[in-house]
């Protein structure tokens, strides 16, 4: 039950794009067509339902204070939570790579949608921010899953709606200055609104 | 390396503050700004402009990271080979990034916790990565320097202006001082719009608005 309703919050209520704005120069950048934003959405969802966990291993056996108990009494002491930032971005570019080479073996036509998204994604900011808001927050294991998938499913929701009424968009006739960015602002604004609605939902 | 072919031959030497080098620096403020124009690094932009305080503490980091990133990777350029150079890139940023926490951690320690993870989030910051590729792998280390310093400018105005009406219409407050009570209108009515991220779109979708009007760029 637990698990659920923080799959919810951090689907709909903790939504990475409107309550973070994390990702938010990808969700930019790549949501003028559905079918791409689908693509990346994917990708982002996929990449941060493994990196969360995985960092989670990295940062309760190796980073947080006392970690390294399991080499010896002498290591008990050791806090390297400042390398948070370094391995963190590490293990994401690695995963992602791995990721990648994967899905390159197991499914070439995913991988011919997904292609040119997956190497972006290890500098996007929802996955780090995915990963520092687990060390952060004290998940444990399954909490940071359930975490890792749910923030990628809001993205993923939040990407194809802006992509859709972004296509619609094509047709009206938006004031010069605020072509592109500007109504995209806007828009993104009022799904803001609309996402505060699911606040203080739970089961 | 193609980086090589890409660097000027050196005919004379250059005045510190030459016509060229003072592009660099007023360049990104307007007709070529980070954020309103590129579209780099607007996570961090909303994130952090509730206030002016937290703001005016990230604007400092992020260019003292963007400067400093530059100038070390614009020194390695001819010794980094393509192929890793991202790996390269994120090492030295995140090693700066590291640094800036600690001190914040250190001296600030209120301010660390405010910002909490929008300080890493640095590391990931388009504009940071974007300079580095596309300005620090193919030029001079003083010139990287500028660079950095004048992006860093055009990032900080912008979300200085944000924060700066999201904090006064949210909360009647200049950098947390009551200036609506100092002029005596008691009953100010905060907008709680402002702060949440909704008035951080709006806010952004305006100053866009209002820039490209001005500077007449259309976006196609």
């Amino acid at each position: 039950m637990e698990l659920i309703n923080l799959g919810i919050k951090s689907i709909f209520i903790e939504n990475m794009i409107f309550a973070y704005f994390l990702g938010m120069c990808s969700f930019l950048a790549v949501s003028k067509k559905v079918s791409t934003a689908f693509g990346l959405g994917l990708a982002v969802v996929f990449v941060l339902g493994i990196t969360v966990p995985m960092n989670w291993l990295l940062d309760q056996y190796v980073l947080k204070e006392g970690a390294l108990t399991w080499l010896g009494d002498s290591f008990a002491t050791i806090d390297l939570s400042f390398l948070r930032f370094i391995m963190f971005i590490a293990i994401i570019a690695a995963m992602v790579q791995l990721v990648e080479m994967m899905i390159e073996k197991f499914s070439p036509s995913l991988y011919g949608s997904l292609g040119i998204f997956l190497p972006l994604i290890a500098v996007n900011c929802s996955i780090l921010g995915g990963a520092l808001f687990m060390a952060q927050r004290d998940y444990s294991l399954s909490e940071a899953t359930v975490f890792g998938f749910g923030s990628g499913i809001g993205f993923f929701l939040a990407i194809v709606a802006l992509a859709a009424i972004r296509e619609k968009l094509k047709y009206s006739h938006v004031p010069d200055g605020l072509k592109g960015l500007g109504i995209t602002m806007f828009i993104t604004g009022l799904m803001g609104i609309a996402f505060m609605s699911f606040m203080g939902i739970s089961i | 390396m193609s980086t090589e072919t890409l660097e000027r031959p050196i005919v004379k030497k250059e005045a510190i503050f030459s016509k060229r080098r003072k592009k660099f620096v007023t360049d990104p403020l307007s007709d070529d700004n980070p954020i309103t124009v590129q579209v780099l690094g607007i996570c961090s932009a909303l994130a952090v402009t509730t206030q002016m305080k937290p703001t005016m503490v990230m604007a400092i980091s992020v260019t003292l990271v963007l400067m400093f990133s530059n100038l070390i990777i614009s020194l390695m350029r001819n010794a980094i080979p393509s192929r890793v150079r991202i790996i390269v890139q994120l090492a030295v940023v995140a090693t700066l990034v590291t640094l800036v926490n600690e001190v914040l951690k250190a001296y600030a320690f209120d301010m660390y916790k405010e910002l909490s993870v929008f300080i890493g989030l640095i590391i990931t910051n388009c504009i940071v990565m974007g300079r580095l590729e596309a300005f620090a792998l193919a030029n001079k280390p003083y010139d990287s320097v500028l660079d950095g310093l004048g992006s860093g400018l055009g990032y900080s105005w912008i979300i200085l202006t944000v924060a700066f009406f999201r904090e006064i219409w949210g909360s009647g407050k200049v950098f947390g001082y009551p200036v609506f009570e100092a002029m005596g209108i008691e009953n100010f009515a905060a907008n709680g719009l402002m702060v949440s991220p909704v008035g951080a779109f709006m806010v952004l979708g305006f100053i866009i608005w209002i820039q490209r009007t001005k500077t007449g760029y259309v976006e196609h």
